[in-house]
């Protein structure tokens, strides 16, 4: 990935701004400029807003092929998280065994290494989840 | 004005290696390692963790315990000597995880594992001075030993981050000062993976004259002696060397054990001295007085003289993970899986 386009996305990937809509309060993620429910009524009213980080698993799977980015991971966890808010966001699972991930677990966001340009390029930081500590 | 701890938090990867199975590897004996070491395991990062990873993760711990606004937070120093990169600071990366940026100081320090005690003694300073209202002091590390070689028992992973400020003090700090000479014990040069050391030079000339006299001139500043602390912390690149200079000294094993995590974790250099006090802060009691002093290889001590204050009773500890649940939630790995996240198996490119 280009370095300028992920240095845009840094709100996102780190911190998990999303946009919430002022007309209908609607909450997006990653960023929307308008509305699809509110539309023409919702254009400049597109607040930013962070999400709290966290939520539960809605659905995962286990990645056995991998990129050779994310080999030494392998296998990997990719699970879809429904946050708190409402919204639903795809991230890798760390921090668990595959075989101790139930649907509806609690899980939070956490910040990790998400690949690099190579060794002696950029490394690209992002959000991925974790269980939450009981 | 009084300067203290607002707040801190800590981190330390969840992977585990025991010094069994790395003799196992080596052919050496890992049983008399862990007992001569004092070290039972060490802690392993995940191949997605790093310094900058660790630094957040103790950051946000320590923002979730208070009620400050980032935007008050001055300057921020990450303590490490296993920066991910040579140029482009990790400090930056974490202010803006914290959301402190950008209106901020941030800079990377190095000085082998008293890195972090550093960065605390810089934002006192800053605190104190009136220049801001909030710093931040990291230190982190993910140091490797080279394969087979003894630093390969203990180089380990963690970190702990504390705001210092003069409103809300959780943990006042009545006096530091430090002990520095040119002495050659342990080193890195520019682009070696592994770091060579002096054999048993580390000991002696460094790590327990260094320790002992910053804790002596302390203890002389301030009219103490070891019976007036609750806790003391050393550095604790194994745990045989805190035990050692603690006997030296006068401090008993009870001073000590509260902040002693090699056992546990093995050395984890810049973040040692800072876990360490996290530990002790998990557990403190209004009035309880620490003893602290970090060193670094090279070679150097900063030692602290540190007062609970009853704001503790008000702190919110539960916002974040303690230490001791950190040591709970683990999972042992083998050596294969710790070389390969490691990155000691050559990889076609
Ligand atoms: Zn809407």
């Amino acid at each position: 990935m280009p370095v300028a386009r992920f240095w845009r996305d840094i709100p996102s990937r780190y911190n998990l701004y999303g946009s919430r809509c002022g007309s209908c309060g609607k909450i997006y993620f990653p960023t929307r400029h308008i509305c699809p429910e509110c539309r023409r009524s919702s254009i400049g009213r597109m607040e930013s807003y962070r999400l709290s980080g966290k939520g539960k698993v809605y659905s995962y799977s286990v990645v056995h092929e991998a990129p050779p980015q994310l080999a030494v991971l392998k296998p990997y966890v990719v699970a879809i998280v429904e946050m708190d808010e409402g919204v639903r966001v795809t991230g890798q699972l760390v921090d668990v065994d595959a075989e101790k991930i139930d649907i509806g677990m609690r899980v939070e966001a956490v910040l990790r290494k998400i690949g690099d340009e190579g060794p002696s390029g950029v490394i690209h930081y992002g959000f991925k989840f974790a269980p939450v500590p009981d | 004005m009084e300067v203290g701890i607002v707040s801190y938090g800590a981190y330390i990867p969840r992977f585990r290696i025991t010094p069994i199975e790395i003799g196992r590897v080596w052919g050496q004996d890992g049983k008399a390692m862990a007992k001569g070491l004092y070290i039972n395991s060490k802690s392993v990062p995940s191949p997605d963790e790093d310094v900058v990873t660790i630094a957040i993760a103790a950051a946000r711990s320590m923002m979730r315990r208070v009620d400050i606004d980032p935007a008050d937070i001055g300057a921020l120093y990450v303590g490490s000597e296993s920066h991910p990169y040579a140029v482009k600071p990790s400090g930056t990366v974490v202010a803006e995880a914290i959301e402190a940026s950008p209106l901020i100081s941030v800079a990377d320090l190095e000085f082998a594992c008293k890195a972090g005690t550093a960065g605390m003694q810089a934002v006192m300073g800053q605190v104190g001075s009136g220049m801001i209202r909030y710093g931040v002091a990291i230190g982190a590390d993910t140091s490797q030993g080279a394969p087979g070689d003894a630093l390969e028992y203990s180089a380990s992973a963690g970190g702990a981050a504390f705001l210092i400020g003069s409103e809300n003090i959780i943990a006042r700090i009545n006096s530091t000062l430090s002990y520095t000479t040119d002495t050659p014990d342990f080193w890195r040069r520019e682009g070696q993976p592994y770091p060579s050391h002096g054999g048993r030079f580390t000991g002696e000339p460094a790590y327990f004259k260094h320790v002992g006299e910053a804790a002596k001139m302390m203890m002389e500043r301030m009219g103490t002696s070891p019976a007036d602390y609750n806790h003391v912390i050393f550095h604790q690149p194994n745990g045989k060397f805190p035990q050692r200079m603690a006997k030296m000294l006068g401090f008993t094993d009870e001073q000590l054990s509260r902040g002693l995590l090699p056992p546990m974790i093995g050395n984890t250099y810049s973040g040692a001295v800072p876990l360490g006090l996290a530990s002790v802060l998990d557990t403190a009691s209004p009035g309880d007085r620490i003893l602290m002093v970090a060193y670094g290889s090279g070679a150097g001590s900063d030692a602290f003289d540190i007062t609970v204050t009853d704001t503790i009773r008000h702190f919110n500890l539960a916002a974040a993970p303690t230490v001791a649940s950190m040591l709970e939630n683990t999972r042992e790995i083998d050596y294969a899986t710790y070389a390969k996240y490691r990155g000691k198996i050559l990889m076609k490119g």
